[in-house]
């Protein structure tokens, strides 16, 4: 088969731009993730985050993150244009080391929470959400 | 353009799907912080010969969603009914009335949101309860009219179905109601737009299937104003229609046209049975 | 400057003494995001509430930073501990310098 021109400088393009754009992306979050941790490694145990499968809306999305002893939890939207969401410093009076609160995501990603604990070590959990645009809601 | 191809073409996308929407559950019912119960299912009303049992918007929602309207703090429109309330204690107008001064507490007027649109004698018309209030704030208060489904309106209704809420949606078709109810009925049944869609094709033939990622309701307007998640504040009735005959891409009335008033009491006796559920919250 | 800004708050009328309590909370704000753009195309700046206390007698029960990512009108569910009666304070703070506050007192039963 014999390209044109054409067909090459566009074959190109396409290729750097998909090489390009999760790429970006991934770079904040290993920057947000990197500021959080300090690089240190990442555990799974002992964090909850609930969060809807589907997701009624992006605009509103319910999430609650629990990790009992935690120092503090940072939560991540790891498909936003800036994945920071929120920090959750628990103080001494802290009943317990949970919070729930609403969020805006972009589109269908994953939403990643990680807690720093007392001894400097890090947890992390982390759930796909589906955003889904269209129908006639709008 | 080919007409059934996009009939058609609407019609499959509303074909249930099940992949795709969030979570419902249709078959749970509304109790608001833990003590009002909300009739979100009814039998139908007798004008209403295409159904058999009426149901609210809240049923078709994902859990998350209900979850959010079935406690006070956590809906976040009752905060707007909370500025509503302060609006109600203002005095406004060259009279140097508040809402209050004639009408005492909000809670004084429980069961005016139910039977409204309704007709009004000495005007000649049937009102929504947004003109009521503004015909108030004119004659009465000596106030200045306020936007239609703008914010200070939309708290106030707000308000005003909040206090009503657990109450029989009733509003009036007959009598000097009629020949409005009947046209409310006709831009029911009338196909428009690129997609020639009416409101029935959806509500009444196809709630509780989805159009492409939406969970199609019945349509009724027992909950307005309702917060919507993806505008995350109150929204009224006739910019919803707005936004639905815009979705058939038809060219829209205006809000607070005579053609939406009449929708609004023909939608509105469609949920005679229902409970006053505003502020809702839907997505 | 952010308008009709108005905070909400539940907080139990009382508690015993060491009990953990739920506390909610909601602000009425916009929480621009930054991402938006007008009619003409031009970005409308970020302006968000960025930041949320809740102490208890002077000691900090939770310190929240919020982004962009936060809903319009933000909500915060949490547990405090009580251990005598006393009075919680929460604090928003706006990006553009407004700061909130409002506070409930609770008693020991």
């Amino acid at each position: 088969m014999s390209f044109t021109r054409r067909d090459t400088l566009l074959m190109a393009m396409g290729t750097a731009v998909a090489a390009a754009i999760p790429f970006k992306a991934f770079a904040d979050v290993d920057a947000d993730i990197e500021a959080f941790t300090g690089g240190a490694e990442m555990g799974n145990e002992g964090i909850t985050l609930i969060a809807p499968e589907i997701a009624e809306n992006g605009n509103t999305v319910p999430i609650e993150v629990d990790a009992p002893g935690a120092v503090s939890i940072l939560v991540l939207a790891t498909g936003n244009p800036t994945p920071a969401v929120v920090t959750f410093n628990f103080g001494p009076l802290s009943g317990a080391q949970m919070a729930s609160t609403r969020i805006r995501l972009a589109g269908t990603q994953d939403v990643m929470a990680i807690a720093k604990m007392p001894d400097g070590s890090f947890v992390r959990a982390s759930q796909e959400v589906k955003v889904t645009i269209g129908g006639c809601g709008g | 353009m080919n007409k059934s191809f996009f009939t058609i073409g609407a019609l499959c996308a509303a074909v249930a799907v099940p992949f795709g929407f969030a979570v419902a559950d249709e078959s749970a019912n509304l109790v608001i912080d833990g003590e009002l119960e909300i009739t979100v299912r009814a039998p139908a009303p007798d004008h209403l010969e295409n159904l058999d049992e009426i149901t609210s918007g809240w049923v078709y929602r994902a859990t998350e969603t209900q979850a959010m309207q079935a406690d006070d703090f956590d809906n976040p429109g009752m905060i707007f009914v909370d500025n509503g309330r302060e609006i109600w204690n203002t005095v406004e107008g060259e009279n140097g009335e508040s809402c209050a001064s004639c009408h005492g507490s909000p809670e004084e007027l429980a069961g005016v949101t139910a039977v409204y649109p309704q007709w009004n004698e000495e005007a000649g018309e049937v009102r929504t309860i947004s003109m009521q209030v503004n015909n108030c704030r004119t004659e009465q208060m000596g106030a200045e009219e306020w936007d239609y489904d703008k914010t200070d309106l939309l708290n106030v209704t707000a308000l005003l179905a909040s206090v009503s809420r657990g109450m029989s949606v009733n509003v009036a078709i007959d009598g000097p109601a009629q020949s409005t109810w009947e046209q409310g009925r006709d831009l029911y049944y009338t196909r428009t737009g690129q997609l020639e869609l009416s409101c029935a094709n959806c509500h009444e033939d196809n709630f509780g299937n989805n159009i492409r990622a939406d969970h199609l309701s019945q349509g009724q307007i027992n909950g307005f104003p309702t917060y919507r998640l993806k505008n995350a504040r109150l929204n009224g009735v006739q910019s919803r229609f707005r936004g639905c005959v815009r979705d058939t891409r038809a060219e829209t009335y205006a809000v607070g046209s005579p053609e939406f008033v009449a929708l609004e009491l023909y939608v509105m006796s469609r949920g005679n049975g229902l409970d006053i559920e505003g502020p809702s919250v839907r997505n | 400057m952010a308008e009709n800004v108005t905070p909400r708050i539940r907080v139990p009328r009382d508690a015993t003494a060491g009990e953990t309590i739920t506390i909610k909370t909601l602000i009425s704000h916009p929480m621009e995001s930054g991402q938006r753009k007008d009619s003409d195309g031009n970005r409308i700046p970020r302006s968000i509430i960025n930041r949320f206390t809740c102490d208890f007698n002077g000691e900090n029960v939770i310190d929240v930073t919020f982004e962009p990512a936060i809903s319009t009108n933000p909500f915060l569910e949490f547990q405090a501990v009580v251990p005598e009666a006393g009075t919680f304070t929460f604090t928003w703070y706006d990006d553009d310098g407004d700061v909130y506050t409002d506070t409930k007192d609770i008693a020991i039963s």
